[in-house]
């Protein structure tokens, strides 16, 4: 694929709702306006002089911090808190050689904004090194053959609707919009996940692509393709996941979830969808009677018939 | 009701269980009115097959009337009322290995696949009543019993036979044909069955049908033996007879054309030091099957030959004769049966009196005494050739 745009940071919904990357931007927000505006002034209240070369620097700062504003409150990402920390660092030099090379005229100022600056680069670089998350890839691969034509199949796999009756850990899936749906799974530690996904490619009888919007909890992207098996032997069908699984414990408990070998899921619930398309309906047994859990539930329900609480159980 | 529940290796038991109900939409419930016990459960019963669970109910040999059937079901294929015999592989008439009569390989009726998977390297159907490898479906030796896709796995018995005629197209009566069926006998042939239990028994019938000119029976316990004499098949008794050498006086020097195995898993050894080897491994878990039959099998065969194994086999074996194998052109066959590719050309044989299963019953017992049933099947006591159980 690979899997269309998954790699690389994603704006987390996490940092968006952040108070300290919030706060940050806010504050670049507030540097750099007025450095725009009124360079003349703001070097004043540094303390160095009304210099054009001074009054250049300020300018372009200034520009750098409604840059890391606008990213920061609009997209955040964490390349943005370190775009902060380099500026900083930029700062620190220009501060630095403006005491060098003083002339004595407001120095109190100029030492206190050097102080100031030392404190919002450390403030900056916490933030950095604790928003970034160092994510994980995880691409999983699958594929079955079923009885039906190419275009057979591609219908039946684009009633989004229907793939919780065969995906073991969907929950729901809902059409929101043309090409965007909005996903439900349920996780096994106690929280569900969700996230709206928009479909990047659909090619009738062919492939369907999709990915997950911004501030999914677990960026991720797939892709199906639908390929006539030779000599009419039906239509294999090919599946490709792709997840950024995140540091951190929903990381952690995501990947343990999936397990020592995470594609098992994905070919049960491949078979699963071959059931569904050939016979109508994921078969049940009295062992089995989930149908959809039947791999995680080893050992099983014995092979005798449910009673009705047993029944009542497995149909919740 | 009541149900014959798999305890623990060695120990089944007659108990209540839930009534069955219904799974999925086109289920069919049937209130079982004969019911058999299979070699094949001695292997559950014996703990050589992995994945049974204590109060598994056994049986995938059943027949019976139709009380309920689901919404998704055919009207035209079943009705409630209906008599009939459940095929004990659950097909589904739609994947690929289905439409190829393939159904004990089909690809959609096994809940557990994935484990199945892991085991044989592809999945396997499921089968009532043969542990959670092949499922977790309970299985018929019960009052009721569950039909899955019952408009595909349930052969409907329109005329007036009884139900020991036609209860055996549940299982040994396509697997014996299939036994010899996979031979592909020619005129002439001379066709070899180890085994002589109700599956060899039928192996031996079925070849005799396809036209074998002379078939020969190969077994240990006298009256099974007997029982084959009666039908004037040659025997060999392997505890006292070398059975190569036997086979080849019977044959001219050639050795039969086909061969047949029947015994399977649990195959014993007239030689006490061989059978010590193999059970050692065995019970080391370093083989988990003892194929003394498919040995001697595949060196007795003539070159060129068949040897269609029925047998049924769970894992691995040691010392597989591939020399002998390669070397001689043999082909090697084999399959859980694909009953439903059967039953209605083996029905209409029966109708025409070519075929008789009642032949091999020799017990008719109540479904409460199961365990009893289980035990003299096992221990080859009371003359036990096949036990039909009556719910
Ligand atoms: N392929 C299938 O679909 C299918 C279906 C049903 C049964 N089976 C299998 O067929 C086999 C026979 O079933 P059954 O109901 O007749 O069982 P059974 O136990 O009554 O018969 C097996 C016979 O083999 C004999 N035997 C043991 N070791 C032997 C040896 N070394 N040489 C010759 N004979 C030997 C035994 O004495 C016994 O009479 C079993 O393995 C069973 O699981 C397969
Ligand atoms: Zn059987
Ligand atoms: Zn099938």
């Amino acid at each position: 694929m690979t899997t269309d745009g998954l790699h690389g940071e994603r704006p987390t919904a996490s940092l968006r709702h952040d108070p300290l990357t919030r706060g940050l931007g806010w504050a670049s927000a507030a540097l750099g306006a007025p450095q725009i505006i009124r360079p003349g002034a703001v070097a004043r209240v540094l303390g160095v002089d009304d210099a054009p070369r001074h009054r250049l620097a300020s300018a372009v700062v200034g520009a750098r911090e409604m840059v890391a504003a606008a990213g920061l409150l609009g997209r955040p990402r964490p390349v943005w808190l370190w775009a902060r920390v380099g500026g900083d660092a930029m700062d620190l030099t220009l501060l630095g050689r403006a005491l060098k090379h003083h002339d004595g005229r407001g120095q109190r100022r100029t030492e206190f904004a050097t102080v100031a600056t030392a404190l919002i680069t450390l403030t900056d670089l916490y933030a950095a090194l604790t928003r970034t998350r160092r994510s994980t890839p995880m691409e999983l691969t699958s594929t079955t053959t079923v009885s039906g034509s190419p275009n057979e199949v591609y219908e039946f796999w684009s009633r989004l609707e229907q793939l919780p009756t065969f995906m073991a850990h969907l929950e729901e899936v809902r059409v929101t919009g043309a090409g965007r749906s909005h996903w439900r799974a349920a996780a096994p530690f106690g929280r569900d996940v969700e996230w709206d996904a928009e479909t990047i490619q659909d090619i009738p009888g062919q492939r369907l692509a999709w990915r997950s919007a911004d501030g999914a909890d677990i960026p991720n992207a797939g892709e199906v393709r639908f390929v006539p098996a030779p000599g009419g032997r039906g239509t294999e069908v090919h599946v490709r996941l792709a997840y950024d699984l995140p540091g951190g414990a929903l990381g952690k408990a995501v990947a343990k979830y999936f397990g020592e070998e995470p594609t098992q899921q994905l070919d049960d619930d491949l078979r699963r969808f071959k059931q569904v398309f050939e016979v109508g309906e994921v078969i049940r047994s009295d062992g089995a009677p989930k149908g959809k859990q039947a791999r995680e539930e080893f050992p099983q329900h014995p092979a005798r018939p449910l009673s009705a609480d047993e029944r009542k159980e497995a149909a919740a | 009701m009541k149900a014959n529940c798999w305890i623990s290796p060695n120990k089944v038991d007659v108990t209540d269980v839930p009534d069955p109900t219904i799974l999925n939409s086109r289920d069919a419930i049937v209130k079982v009115t004969s019911t058999a016990i299979c070699g094949s459960d001695l292997h559950l019963l014996d703990g050589y097959v992995p994945t049974m669970q204590k109060g598994d109910v056994m049986g995938h040999e059943s027949m019976g009337e139709v009380v309920e059937v689901g919404s998704g079901v055919d009207g035209d294929k079943l009705r409630v009322g209906d008599r009939v015999v459940v095929p004990f592989p659950i097909g589904c008439g739609a994947c690929s290995a289905c439409r190829n009569g393939l159904w004990s390989c089909c690809e959609n009726t096994n809940p557990n696949a994935g484990v199945a998977e892991k085991m044989f390297g592809h999945p396997v159907a499921g089968i009532y009543g043969y542990s959670h490898l092949t499922g977790g479906f309970a299985g018929g030796q019960a009052e009721y019993a569950r039909v899955v896709l019952a408009d595909v796995n349930a052969l409907k018995i329109e005329s007036d036979l009884t139900d020991e005629q036609v209860l055996f197209l549940s299982d040994i009566l396509p697997t014996g044909y299939m036994g010899a069926d996979m031979c592909n006998i020619t005129d002439g042939d001379v066709v070899a069955v180890w085994g002589a239990g109700p599956v060899g028994q039928f192996a031996m019938d079925s070849a005799r049908v396809l036209g074998a000119a002379k078939v020969i029976a190969i077994d240990d316990i006298a009256y099974r033996l007997e029982m084959a004499a009666g039908q004037s098949y040659e025997t060999i008794n392997y505890s006292d007879t070398d059975v190569r050498s036997t086979l080849l006086e019977l044959t001219g020097g050639r050795g039969p054309d086909k061969c047949i195995d029947a015994v399977g898993l649990e195959a014993t050894h007239g030689a006490a030091h061989v059978q010590l080897y193999d059970r050692a491994k065995q019970a080391i878990r370093a083989e988990t099957d003892r194929p003394h039959a498919l040995r001697q099998a595949i060196m007795s065969c003539r070159s060129g030959g068949i040897v269609s194994v029925i047998g049924v086999y769970g894992g691995f074996i040691d010392k597989f004769p591939a020399g002998s194998w390669m070397n001689r052109s043999l082909t090697l066959k084999t399959g859980q049966c694909h009953v439903q590719r059967y039953m209605r050309p083996l029905l209409e044989r029966i109708e025409q009196g070519e075929l008789d299963p009642t032949r091999v019953i020799t017990h008719r017992l109540p479904l409460a005494q199961a365990p009893h049933g289980y035990d003299i099947f096992k221990h080859k006591q009371d003359h036990c050739e096949k036990v039909v159980l009556k719910p």
